[in-house]
């Protein structure tokens, strides 16, 4: 039976799409879960897929065209089957229209404003009728002792948005797009990616019930449901870069506030709304425990304090997960591991040489490899794997003198620390003066993801473990 | 331990306690040189005396109005209605009074009442006589409302009641009076107000029940056992008001279906309460609609036969158990 394709809820956000385009050309036939165009919403371009095979008889919305949830931009059905009828009910309640929305045109709308007049839905409109729509839904669902599963099921939203009375209930699965499930069943559904289509219910009017979930799993016969597991992931998982050795990482949608934020300070200070945190760290410790690690070492294998420097910013930020990060619109990307970027000056700039996975790896370790890719970086030879892709940067100026400074983020990297010079310094204790080495660190941070207490607290654990190195074990 | 009738049990509690504090007393109809009309206060009036034990004449409102003032003024009285339907004469004393005492004295009298007496269904004493009455006193503020259904309970239940510094709704069971099991000779044997007790632990299916359906829902619950590998779990929440949600929410979250078992009549029942609180806390842990057993709507009838068919029993509540589980 030839059906209305309507514009799916593809972010929760999301109030319209705008087709970016048909991967499905009309006449072309799709399976179940694949994808037949993309769409992008307020805050990506999704995938749109197919939760049933058939083939693609009319496009409504072309590539570039704008639809509210719900609004048919398609008609799906059987090769040849006669849509004329869905068609002009289409046009009838306005729903092919174009919609009023962000990018109005100014044509189509002097053209048709006549018609449409009454029975386009002003913006807010819409929406009305939908809840309305879903309360006598409700109240219907309840009289037939079940729960309408609606989330999957774009078609549902057809009982919602469509006001005529040929769109009441009529039976409680399948026939008119929806399903009945029961709330653990749906929980366990979601839960474990089962798409709830491809479950038969054995419940009171195919209501799918728990052991059905239970049933399909262990069979597995059921299909996995695409586009919406990301969202509904509870336990951080990571998955891997493209970037050979890079770390791996796992992605948060933003938060409403977390982007409001982003967009509020980019307006005011550029697109990375940098800030900047200082700390003075006594470093006497930190020297010692050099001392120790150096005094096993081969001349040439001898540890920097830089090279301190890098392992307990990869141990600190690692607790820190937002310094760690990055900042990516709609998402923030964490980082499972810290691949520190080290400053290094070349004769024609500047190049920042990757310690991947830097948490991971001993002082040692971390020096030679530094050591080793800096040599590189002189001679040109850096592979660009080598020295793109950080997850964190150091920059130490320290060598030539300077006491402190700031250093610019390379993004999409959240943050940058500026290391200054250690030096002995009269400090009070006790009543009394004593020298103690001073080194201050200032971290420029991205206030999109960085607040200033996510700051301060990074460079507090990041002081705590310099001034007492055996923290790092912690 | 010692076995001993939900009766006893009672008489025991109210022994202890009489002996235990000085500001104790009981009163009602028939509840001294008699020994109560259900035999709880057996023996109290000889050995305790007119002080401790007062006879009433038939005077519902005045002797539950009388215990409220002897509460406000610092003692400690037990009112015992004959059944529980009679205390629908004294509900001025006990919502009107007893209730908002504190609140409207602004925290100047406490009122540390037990109203008590059988409640719910006897056998063949018709519809004035059957009334079960926990959602009705459990629908106001200021009043604790207790269902015991074991003698352990009984006992634990009561002596907390009269050591509670609230009005206590004590609803027992005539039906039940006679029901025996080990009760804790412990003088200080308390069992807390606003705690349920899983009285059977299962994994399939919960069932809720109070008073006279605790013992129904243990049969339903071996049954299910026994023909249909269906693991039940049995709660009693012992205290209607406050109720221990959280108890039975856990065991609907393990089981994802609920079957209510209870005495009175279903609209606007406890079990409603339940059943709204389990869907706001445990909605999408549930597998199929919450189900109830209760009493038939109408009064009760006096025939045997029809009063059997009007009161829940244990082959309703296996229906209600399958029907759940889909079986």
């Amino acid at each position: 039976m030839a059906e209305k394709f309507l514009m799916p809820k593809l972010s929760p956000t999301m109030e319209e799409g705008q087709i970016s385009r048909w991967l499905k050309q009309e006449g072309d036939t799709f399976e179940a879960n694949e994808t037949i165009a993309e769409v992008d919403t307020d805050k990506a371009t999704m995938e749109m897929t197919a939760l049933a095979g058939g083939t693609l008889l009319k496009i409504l919305k072309g590539a570039g065209d704008t639809a509210a949830l719900g609004e048919p931009i398609a008609i799906t059905g059987e090769k040849g089957e006669d849509i004329a009828g869905l068609l002009s009910e289409i046009s009838s309640n306005g729903r092919g229209k174009s919609p009023e929305k962000a990018e109005p045109k100014e044509e189509k709308r002097e053209e048709k404003s006549e018609e449409v007049e009454e029975k386009v839905p002003t913006r807010e409109e819409p929406n009305e009728v939908a809840k309305e729509g879903n309360e006598e839904l409700k109240e219907e669902v309840s009289e037939t002792e079940g729960r309408s599963y609606d989330y999957q099921r774009p078609e549902a939203k057809e009982d919602a948005t469509d006001k005529s009375p040929k769109s009441k209930v009529q039976s409680p699965q399948f026939e008119n797009g929806r399903l009945i499930v029961s709330p653990i069943a749906a929980r366990m559904a979601v839960e474990n990616g089962v798409d709830l289509k491809s479950v038969k219910g054995s419940g009171p009017s195919g209501r799918i019930i728990k052991r059905d979930i239970e049933s399909a799993m262990e069979s597995g016969q059921w299909s996995v449901v695409s586009g919406q597991k990301e969202e509904v992931q509870t336990t951080p998982s990571f998955s891997a870069s493209q970037t050979q050795g890079a770390s791996a990482y796992r992605e948060e949608t933003t938060s409403k506030m977390r982007r409001i934020i982003a967009q509020r300070l980019s307006e005011s200070i550029g697109p990375i709304p940098t800030f900047y945190l200082t700390v003075e760290i006594e470093m006497d410790k930190a020297l010692e425990f050099r001392k120790l690690i150096n005094a096993s070492l081969k001349e040439d294998e001898k540890v920097s304090v830089n090279d301190v420097i890098v392992k307990v910013a990869a141990m600190a930020s690692l607790k820190h997960p937002f310094v760690n990060s990055s900042y990516r619109d709609d998402k923030i990307r964490f980082y499972e591991d810290a691949d520190v970027g080290v400053a290094v000056a070349i004769d024609e700039g500047l190049i920042t040489p990757i310690v991947r996975g830097a948490n991971r790896k001993g002082i040692a370790e971390i020096s030679r490899e530094i050591k080793e890719m800096a040599s590189r970086a002189r001679e040109k030879k850096l592979q660009p794997e080598e020295y793109t892709g950080a997850t964190f940067s150091i920059s130490n100026l320290g060598m030539f003198g300077i006491k402190e400074f700031t250093a610019i983020i390379n993004p999409p990297e959240a943050a940058i620390l500026a290391v200054g010079t250690a030096k002995p310094t009269a400090v009070v204790e006790d009543g009394g003066f004593v020298a103690r080495n001073l080194m201050n660190v200032t971290m420029s941070c991205d206030h999109r993801v960085i607040d200033g207490a996510t700051g301060a607290k990074f460079l507090q654990t990041f002081k705590q473990m310099l001034e007492n190195p055996i923290l790092m074990l912690m | 331990m010692a076995e001993m009738t939900i009766r006893d049990a009672l008489n025991q509690a109210l022994r202890e306690e009489i002996i235990r504090d000085e500001n104790v007393f009981i009163m009602g109809e028939e509840v001294a040189e008699y020994d109560g009309a259900y035999k709880v206060t057996r023996g109290l009036w000889k050995e305790f005396g007119d002080k401790r034990v007062v006879d009433t004449p038939i005077t519902e409102l005045g002797f539950a109005a009388v215990g409220v003032g002897a509460a406000m003024a610092g003692l400690r009285p037990v009112i015992e209605f004959m059944t529980f339907n009679f205390s629908i004469l004294a509900a001025d004393q006990i919502i009107n009074h007893a209730a908002k005492m504190l609140y409207m004295s602004g925290g100047q009298f406490k009122v540390p009442i037990v109203f008590r007496g059988p409640n719910g269904s006897a056998y063949q004493v018709s519809s004035q006589h059957s009334q079960a009455l926990e959602a009705f006193y459990a629908n106001f503020p200021g009043l604790k409302v207790v269902m015991p259904s074991t003698p352990a309970d009984a006992k634990g239940l009561l002596k907390s009641s009269i050591r509670d510094d609230n009005p206590v709704v004590f609803l027992e069971q005539e039906r039940m009076y006679g029901l025996k099991g080990e009760v804790p000779e412990d003088e200080d044997f308390l069992i807390p107000l606003g705690v349920a007790d899983v009285k059977r632990e299962g994994t399939d299916c919960t069932i809720v029940a109070r008073s006279m359906t605790v013992p129904l829902a243990m049969q339903a619950a071996e049954q299910m056992q026994g023909e249909f590998d269906v693991s039940v779990e049995v709660i009693d929440p012992r205290t209607i008001k406050p109720l221990d949600i959280e108890t039975i929410v856990k065991s609907v979250k393990k089981t994802n279906r609920l079957v209510i078992a209870e005495e009175s009549h279903a609209f606007a029942s406890v079990g409603a309460e339940i059943s709204y609180q389990v869907m706001e806390k445990a909605f999408d842990y549930l597998d199929a609609p919450i189900k109830r057993i209760s009493t038939a709507e109408a009064p009760m009838p006096y025939a045997k036969n029809l009063e059997e068919l009007a009161l829940p029993d244990v082959p309703k509540i296996v229906a209600a158990v399958k029907e759940v589980c889909y079986l």
